[in-house]
């Protein structure tokens, strides 16, 4: 393999085949002991883990650089298929495969009754979202976005005799396959304009190009594909729907990390391949706002919720709004918060979502109303459930309150004075639904909620356990307890910021990562960056937050003993809120209406200021 | 001529996408996503065409220097088929076992989720 450091390189190929490999194992031998089974999955998981973590460290030198078959550049071009793995793309594959080993722990006993294809679906998922993380192929990032997609289909409806699963399901499916379809046309576009399909030689080939109306229909094509997987307002309607009726342990690898791939691939092929084309301020300014109208109705949408693992959901949309609009800054330190930000949100989000598993596999239920104050004499799942409410609003030391302080900085230095206050009012707002929730049903705070009056969603589910749950077994506590590690890991471990921050220098760099791939040319140093660590404005952002979604927790418990004047204001909100739920109608072909009108609104915002 | 078939390849896209805002049978708007689909293959198949060019195979007839469509595209689009047909047989099931479950394939009566 040449210069290519050799025995590295050929690692980012194993990250995708080795649960590739241990699916077939899971399919072949259809009748393999329950025990095996988990053991196996878990290994792999395990396994993929500590490949993505030696790329990772081997990522600080430069990037590791992968031409499939031999088929290496020569001089500068090349015929070949790449993998390319820089701190982002090895860092973000380790997050998967953390995620998706404590999803599988958590598993252990779940779904007696199946047999492998569990197993099979959730490595093979892992497989699709690794090769999506490392591809440096714009039509391989394609093909692996829609494994990783028509897996995660099967999976959300693996409770096959449960119609919500089936229709949320359907839902997923269609919007995800369409968003893909729309990629595609995008990149046949990129090809018919340049001949060039890898991501190296795109950023070559556009480089000194004039922005015409093929290349901006081609970018605008491929981001909303892409950013139909991140559930950017207004094609984030299946999301919700596909995230209540999951199965918990896969709804972690969904909110965790499947909807940041989206992000991460919008923002991947706009640094490499259409920077050089697209002016970064007219971008930067329109997914800003497009970012901060999905923040809003995550958050809004959120509160409105009653069904928990739906309310989740919302609360992901609602950070996926604040992730995409520190990401739009396109500077290394908006882009290196996101990602703080993020990992501390996987970990929080994915914590939670398995303590509303053991809540619907004990009690056969995920409704707050339903279940107020049954959850009494779980203390410490309720503890648990109550701190990852309040890491999610941003406490410190969680990763979650430093990635936004570092977001709010970059977007506030980048002239963007209001974005601070949404953030904290965003993260209050949604880490406040899930307060809520928590405070009622297991320590039954307040007075009993009134029955179904405000007509969302109630949280009726088929439990994913055969019989109730008795006692929470130790492996989902083992799960539970490493995803509150990650959510952990970035506030308090210096290291990772600093190492964001420098991979985000990297990441940023779209003709260093073209000139390394194509022609061996090292990678350029990167620097430590001020204030990537906490700052007592931060703190204080954060704590105001956490401050913030307390009280509104609290006076959404107490809502009937706040004073009038509150009262009238709140009901002066409520038409506002029914016309928005009335959007999110559950129905096909309205979702795939707002997805249309959403490309057009983003094709106006990315082309009209180029004329 | 030479833009036909970019033509064909927008509309079959976008008229997919009304099959599908307009469906009132799942098994109609799988379809109609199927006719999104076809509109890349279109797109793909047309972006490596040439006129007076023959199939990408080089045996031991056709001398080098003969012009021939792109074979990257055609891959491409087989690629392409395969995950549309993935993904085309996942959803069937899906609107079989919907119609087992809740005696209707009309998205206007699905209302598990809603809000």
């Amino acid at each position: 393999m040449g210069t290519f450091e050799a025995g590295t390189s050929q690692l980012l190929a194993l990250a995708v085949a080795v649960p590739i490999l241990g699916a077939c194992l899971m399919v072949a031998v259809t009748r393999l002991a329950r025990l095996v089974a988990d053991s196996v999955a878990t290994a792999v998981a395990v396994a993929v883990a500590v490949i993505d973590g030696w790329v990772l460290v081997h990522t600080g030198a430069g990037r590791v650089v992968l031409w499939h078959g031999g088929w290496l550049p020569v001089r500068g071009f090349s015929v070949g298929v790449s993998f390319v793995g820089d701190q982002f793309g090895a860092g973000l594959a380790l997050l998967v495969a953390v995620l998706m080993a404590a999803a599988l722990l958590y598993s252990w006993r779940y779904f007696e009754a199946v047999e492998a294809h569990y197993h099979a679906l959730m490595l093979l998922f892992l497989a699709g979202m690794q090769g999506f993380a490392l591809s440096g192929d714009l039509f391989d990032m394609f093909v692996f976005f829609e494994l990783m997609g028509a897996v995660a289909y099967a999976l959300t409806a693996f409770k096959i005799e449960d119609a919500s699963a089936l229709q949320g399901g359907l839902s997923f499916a269609i919007m995800n396959s369409l968003g893909a379809y729309f990629a595609l046309f995008g990149v046949g576009l990129v090809y018919a304009r340049t001949g060039q399909l890898g991501l190296p030689e795109l950023n070559r080939a556009l480089v000194g190009h004039r922005p015409d109306a093929l290349l901006v229909a081609a970018f605008v094509l491929v981001s909303c594909g892409f950013l139909v997987k991140a559930a950017m307002v207004p094609f984030h309607f299946w999301l919700a729907d596909a995230h209540a009726v999951a199965p918990s342990s896969v709804c972690v690898l969904f909110s965790g990390v499947m909807v940041e791939l989206g992000l991460y691939g919008f923002v991947r092929v706009y640094l490499v391949v259409f920077r050089p084309v697209l002016p970064g301020p007219d971008i930067t300014r329109a997914f800003v706002v497009l970012g901060a109208i999905t923040a809003v109705v995550g958050a809004v949408m959120c509160f409105g919720q009653r069904h928990i693992k739906r309310l989740l959901a919302y609360s992901t949309i609602g950070h996926v709004g604040l992730f995409l609009m520190a990401l739009s800054v396109l500077s290394p330190d908006g882009v290196g918060g996101a990602a703080v930000y993020a990992v501390g949100h996987a970990g929080a989000k994915g914590a939670l979502f398995l303590l509303g598993g053991i809540l619907l596999n004990r009690y056969g239920s995920v409704d707050e109303l339903e279940l107020f104050g049954r959850g009494r004499r779980h203390r410490w799942t309720g503890v648990a459930f109550v701190v990852g409410a309040l890491a999610l609003a941003g406490l410190p030391p969680f990763g979650t309150a430093l990635g936004k302080s570092m977001a709010e900085e970059s977007l506030a230095s980048a002239g963007y004075g209001w974005a601070p206050a949404l953030f904290v009012a965003v993260s209050a707002v949604t880490g406040a639904a899930v307060l809520r929730a928590g405070l009622r049903v297991f320590f039954g705070v307040g007075p009993p909620p009134l029955g179904s009056g405000s007509g969302a969603t109630p949280g009726t589910e088929e439990p994913d356990v055969e019989g109730r749950l008795t006692r929470v077994p130790l492996t989902m506590a083992a799960a539970i307890a490493a995803l509150f590690g990650v959510a952990l890991v970035g506030g308090v471990w210096r290291l990772v910021p600093d190492a964001v921050d420098r991979g985000a220098q990297r990441f940023a760099d779209g003709t260093g990562y073209a000139a390394q791939a194509l022609a061996h040319v090292p990678a350029g140093p990167t620097r430590a960056l001020p204030g990537g660590w906490w700052g007592v404005e931060g703190v204080a952002l954060s704590l105001a937050s956490v401050a913030l979604a307390v009280v509104l927790a609290l006076g959404a418990i107490y809502l009937s003993r706040l004073p009038d004047a509150v009262r009238a204001w709140g009901r002066r909100l409520q038409p506002g809120y029914r016309v928005l739920r009335r959007l999110h109608s559950g129905h096909i072909g309205d979702y795939v209406a707002w997805f249309m009108a959403g490309l057009a609104g983003v094709a106006a915002l990315v082309g009209f200021p180029l004329r | 001529m030479r833009y036909y078939a970019f033509f064909v390849a927008g509309w079959l896209l976008l008229i997919g996408c009304l099959g599908i805002v307009r469906s009132r049978n799942l098994v109609h708007a799988v379809a109609a996503l199927s006719v999104c689909q076809s509109g890349t293959y279109v797109l793909l198949l047309a972006v490596g065409f040439q006129w007076k060019a023959v199939a990408p195979v080089f045996g031991n007839t056709l001398p080098t220097n003969t012009p021939v469509v792109d074979p990257v595209v055609q891959a491409m689009t087989l690629t392409d088929v395969v995950v549309g047909a993935t993904v085309t047989a996942l959803l069937l099931a899906m609107a079989v076992q919907i119609a087992k479950r809740q005696r209707t394939v009309d998205p206007d009566e699905l209302s598990a989720l809603e809000g």
